[in-house]
């Protein structure tokens, strides 16, 4: 008699967890869909606004879907109208913006990887000295800096160039690709490295022949990271470039602010989605090596 | 000759890095710093002219309201992110269906720059096309949304979409130190009687004390050079109301051409990211002694 009590007691209790295990999973849910649209939100608005003509702009809200799918916005933005004075268009900065990121992002990448080697695997008396003094680079904030930049790219002639550019961003991101490549480097065994001495290989060969091959990820890590951080720049490339050498932030930056008679929101989108759709490409097919690099390089200056 | 460089190949490799950094990083902040107490104008000039641009910053309006600003922002940014972030951390820690799915949801303005960041959310605040016609359209006859053009209210708009962009970041500093925890503490304390609450609140927000940490370093400084946001979303306006210490900086040099007292709110800057970066570091570096 009182064991079945129990028995039916029990089942009425684990009934009520069930069903509070169950609202309490809806509640999660709920919160978790209501923040990804608050973060979609803003990506939907964008396409939905580059696709739609003006008129169609006014008379809907944010959220009407187009009535039909239109490019125009699209073309403008990419290639102008094909008339009139300021008629500016993103695809030439575009161009800049590649010829900037490439160089700049090889060279830094380049020396972070060597400086790393040396910090790691040829340790000498104050190397720890010589690590934290070019990690200092990483916190400053970059108005510190800015002034003096200016001076000396315009006595080296090659301010509002890309070339300056490619030099500003490849100085300044060494500081980081030191860190990222010291760090992986420090975690590979120091015996294949004395393993390798051992049977006469040089400074060099052992760089390019043993590291090299196994660093893989800590370059895309690093590759990723940097491009991110240059192509999104804003600071350096509105300060030491204008008119035609600008990149393509500066370009975007510029095509918004330009108060022509009408404003046209739907080329404004279509622009900022091309200026942005390099950097979201990488982070949706590298998703796993970009968060890498965001939390261990995340203080940027 | 060649014996020398063999001895010290390693040391030769490393002098680009040092030699740069020694001069764009350590000689120009000197350099910064020296100009700042000079009477520099639109020309650098090297006499010594004392702290008279100090003095005249801190007496100005406009680097007084920066600052002000620079406060409210801060503030605001850091607590709603890391709300935001741990509450997304919890929630996704909890075997969630489409937790990929959602996580790349969360992070990815943070692939945008903040130009687009910036004109995207312009558009949607804009006063008359963009959200408040939306309200006003769903039947929400008096809705008003002005914040962009309404003084008092305009900083709020940048820490509405500074937050959009680093939210995201925060929850994944977060949910990675969850992960890292081990199950068996969690498992402990539930046969221990504890529910999930309690082990949330009492046991793992408690260890994530270098998450807090980390997140506070990186928004702060976030919010100290926040720059290309504010000139995307307002350019300081209306008026200056939300003119922020970097914008006040580049105006002060390019468009006032104030050289020496730009410089002066450049190692203010500076000072402060260094107040808030050298425990961090100092930390990071002893516990990677410890370790």
């Amino acid at each position: 008699m009182s064991a079945s009590i129990s028995v039916s007691s029990y089942k009425k209790l684990e009934q009520k967890s069930k069903i509070k295990n169950i609202l309490l999973r809806w509640f999660l849910y709920f919160v978790l869909i209501l923040f990804a649209s608050y973060f979609i939100f803003p990506l939907y608005v964008m396409v939905v606004t580059s696709l739609k003509t003006m008129e169609e702009i006014r008379q809907g809200t944010l959220l009407t879907w187009p009535s039909q799918l239109n490019f125009d916005s699209w073309a403008v933005a990419w290639g102008g109208r094909g008339y009139g004075a300021g008629d500016t268009f993103l695809r030439p900065y575009f161009w800049n913006s590649i010829k900037m990121v490439v160089p700049a992002v090889f060279f830094s990448t380049f020396i972070g990887a060597m400086t790393g080697y040396v910090l790691t695997k040829w340790r000498f008396k104050g190397d720890k000295w010589v690590f934290l003094f070019l990690l200092f680079g990483c916190f400053i904030p970059f108005q510190a800096i800015l002034l003096p930049m200016a001076r000396t790219l315009g006595v080296l002639g090659i301010s509002n160039s890309i070339l300056g550019l490619v030099v500003v961003h490849t100085v300044y991101g060494i500081p980081f690709t030191t860190l990222f490549f010291r760090n992986y480097y420090v975690s590979i065994p120091n015996e294949l490295i004395k393993a390798a001495r051992i049977d006469g290989a040089g400074f060099f060969k052992i760089f390019f022949k043993i590291l090299l091959p196994i660093s893989a990820p800590i370059i895309v890590v690093t590759v990723i990271w940097q491009f991110t951080q240059i192509w999104n720049d804003f600071l350096f490339g509105s300060t030491f470039s204008f008119g035609e050498a600008a990149p393509i932030q500066v370009a975007l930056n510029n095509m918004v602010l330009s108060s022509t008679s009408v404003k046209e929101y739907n080329v404004d989108m279509a622009s900022a989605i091309i200026a942005g759709i390099p950097t979201l490409i990488v982070y949706v097919l590298a998703g796993k090596y970009f968060i890498r690099g965001l939390t261990s390089g995340a203080v940027k200056g | 000759m060649f014996k020398w460089l063999e001895k010290n190949l390693p040391k030769v490799v490393l002098t680009p890095a040092v030699g740069l950094i020694g001069w764009f990083v350590y000689g120009f902040i000197l350099w910064t710093l020296y100009i700042s107490f000079t009477n520099s104008k639109i020309l650098p000039k090297y006499e010594l002219w004392g702290v008279g641009q100090y003095t005249k910053l801190w007496a100005s309006r406009k680097w007084l309201i920066a600052v002000d600003n620079l406060l409210i922002f801060t503030s605001l940014f850091l607590i709603i992110c890391i709300v935001i972030g741990i509450i997304l951390a919890i929630f996704l820690d909890q075997k969630i269906r489409a937790e990929g799915v959602l996580r790349t949801i969360y992070l990815y303005p943070m692939a945008l720059s903040f130009i687009v960041t910036g004109t995207a959310w312009k558009w949607i605040l804009n006063p008359t096309l963009g959200i408040q016609k939306l309200f006003i359209d769903m039947g929400f006859e008096n809705f008003t949304f002005d914040w962009l053009v309404n003084r008092e209210m305009a900083i709020y708009t940048i820490v509405i979409a500074g937050v959009w962009q680093s939210a995201g970041f925060v929850m994944a500093l977060f949910l990675a130190g969850l992960r890292s925890i081990e199950d068996e503490i969690v498992k402990a304390a539930k046969i221990d009687g504890a529910n999930l609450f309690t082990v949330y609140w009492k046991i793992l927000i408690p260890m994530m004390r270098p998450v807090f940490f980390t997140s506070f370093v990186v928004l702060v400084h976030i919010s100290i050079k926040s720059y290309d946001l504010i000139v995307a979303l307002t350019q300081g306006g209306p008026g200056i109301s939300t003119t922020m210490p970097a914008l006040y900086m580049t105006q002060t040099a390019f468009h006032k051409s104030q050289v020496a007292l730009s410089a002066a709110s450049a190692m203010m800057m500076f000072m402060a990211v260094a107040a808030v970066i050298i425990p961090y570091l100092y930390s990071e570096l002893r516990r990677e002694h410890v370790s």
